[in-house]
């Protein structure tokens, strides 16, 4: 992964006071303030239109706060300026909901799009799209078409495609949806494997299994939302 | 700056591929411009050969000097010599007035007509042959011809050959009219074909973005297409006027040989057609350009 960026508080991710209201007026995030730190696990919980997903969209300016301010890798990126949006998102790996892959090329190709886009070079990029295909277990499968993968294998392959250009912040919405329990342990592994190495992870999840198996790996910390307001927050694992 | 080099590399070898995914639609598209090009570099080809053909025919331009029916020997003997001087003038001929009585009464028509004069009609003259056709300067040198002492008449011989000059300069404005409407048509082509491209690759845009591509790495491939397909629309222009100019040779070849001439129409020279291509290539860019600027800005996220 990527050096990250310092910032004098030592937060990759810091919510100030963030409000969120969508066209028609419904407020999807009033008052937000947390942050996360370097290599911290985050679990952020909540039912479904808490505000998770608006919350994780912010960070890499998907969507833009009403006020407050959002700090990741220390820049503001509240008021960040559309044409540096770009280079923001290369640093923070998403992985989205509905996974987003694309079902007209290879599992290999979904992986190599991010390098593609920043102009890696081709046996470069090769070589780092099947380091993180062998990271997830899908090597074997890189030739094959994402429609014939698993669940739980798509999702393994969404994840590949967030750490393909080695970011140092992974956000992740709902990363265990619809998986059963194994597939979901798979998939929960392998963001405590990254953790282990430092890397930042914000992952939206209701799922508290999930972050019980996590924690028993690795020091994690969950905040919750409720109705768009910051409700709790918690230190688990072996910091606890 | 590699990078950046590798980028376009990429959206290069990515429209190359996209165009041969597609060959069928391709090869109607490239079609569909190619006529719509063929239509005003043929008639510029056209032009291009009628106005050879009229340098061809035309020769030298000449003026023929009547003088005054009073003038006297030693005066008419004068203008000769003036007329060499002159710097414009490649070759003097003299036409007594005699000798061109003689050549009348040769015609049976103006036999009896001739009869019936009392004295000769007609002037002396001289057949001024120029090294130049340039209408301004034949002008300007019969002007000053007509003030010399008994000079009557001046004649520019060759006024048709402006006439045909004027009327090539006319066919070219039509080509130019025809060209820009036509252009319109590549534009529009070239507009809708990158909207279903970008209809097409929507999810592929949307999540490219996504995962930190530029507004320029998702443009550029749709440029390089837009212009490629310019490109092969103008070649296939240039073929086709080729091959209907090759047609037509045909005929020509007949009715040439009916003036014992052996002109043929010739195919654009390479500099137009290195020209028709460029224009073809940056209108395909123009009109990718217009379609990429219209309808990217209708994805998310920006």
């Amino acid at each position: 992964m990527q050096a990250p960026a310092k910032e004098k508080s030592g937060a990759m991710i810091e919510f100030s006071a963030v409000h969120k209201r969508y066209p028609g007026g419904y407020e999807a995030l009033k008052n937000v303030s947390f942050s996360v730190a370097e290599g911290e696990l985050v679990f952020l919980l909540g039912h479904s239109g808490a505000g998770k997903s608006t919350l994780l969209k912010l960070i890499p300016v998907i969507e833009r706060v009403n006020s407050g301010i959002v700090m990741v890798g220390g820049q503001n990126v509240s008021k960040m300026r559309s044409s540096a949006i770009p280079f923001l998102r290369r640093n923070v790996g998403q992985i989205f909901q509905d996974q987003k892959l694309l079902y007209d090329r290879s599992v290999f190709d979904n992986v190599m799009l991010p390098l593609n886009v920043t102009g890696v070079h081709p046996r470069d990029g090769a070589r780092r799209a099947r380091a993180a295909l062998d990271k997830v277990g899908l090597l074997p499968r890189e030739k094959a078409n994402p429609i014939a993968l698993s669940g739980g294998e798509q999702q393994r392959l969404a994840i590949a495609r967030a750490i393909v250009n080695r970011p140092s912040i992974l956000i992740a919405d709902e990363p265990t949806a619809n998986l059963d329990a194994n597939y979901a342990a798979e998939i929960i592994d392998l963001f405590a494997a990254f953790s282990q190495v430092g890397v930042t992870a914000l992952i939206a999840t209701h799922d508290a299994n999930a972050v019980a198996r996590a924690s028993a790996k690795v020091k994690t910390r969950t905040i919750e939302l409720r109705a768009g307001e910051l409700v709790a927050g918690a230190v688990n694992g072996d910091a606890a | 700056m590699k990078a950046w080099l590798r980028l376009h590399g990429m959206a290069f070898g990515a429209t190359l591929a996209r165009l041969a995914r597609t060959p069928f639609a391709t090869l109607l598209n490239v079609l569909v411009i190619g006529i719509a090009l063929a239509l005003p570099a043929g008639a510029y080809a056209l032009l291009v050969n009628l106005q050879q053909a009229a340098r061809g025919i035309s020769g030298d331009p000449e003026l023929s000097v009547f003088m005054a029916l009073d003038a006297k020997k030693d005066e008419v003997a004068a203008i000769g010599p003036r007329l060499k001087a002159e710097a414009l003038v490649a070759r003097v001929d003299f036409k007594p007035r005699e000798a061109a009585l003689d050549e009348l009464k040769k015609n049976p028509a103006m036999g009896d007509v001739l009869v019936a004069l009392n004295q000769n009609p007609l002037p002396d003259a001289y057949v001024v042959r120029l090294s130049v056709n340039d209408g301004d300067a034949l002008e300007k040198l019969a002007a000053g011809i007509r003030s010399w002492p008994k000079v009557e008449t001046v004649q520019i011989d060759s006024a048709w050959v402006r006439r045909v000059a004027a009327a090539i300069d006319l066919g070219r404005m039509g080509v130019l009219v025809l060209a820009g409407l036509l252009s319109f048509a590549l534009l529009a082509v070239t507009f809708n074909t990158i909207r279903l491209q970008i209809l097409t690759q929507r999810e592929e845009i949307e999540v490219s973005k996504l995962l930190g591509a530029t507004d320029s790495t998702i443009r550029r491939p749709f440029y390089y297409y837009g212009a490629l397909l310019g490109l092969l629309g103008g070649g296939a222009a240039g073929l086709i006027v080729y091959a209907a100019l090759q047609f037509m040779n045909r005929g020509v070849a007949e009715f040439s040989k009916l003036y014992a001439s052996d002109f043929r129409l010739e195919f654009l020279p390479a500099g137009d057609l290195g020209a028709i291509l460029a224009f073809a290539a940056i209108l395909g860019w123009m009109g990718a350009w217009l379609s990429v600027t219209r309808h990217l800005r209708e994805f998310e996220p920006h």
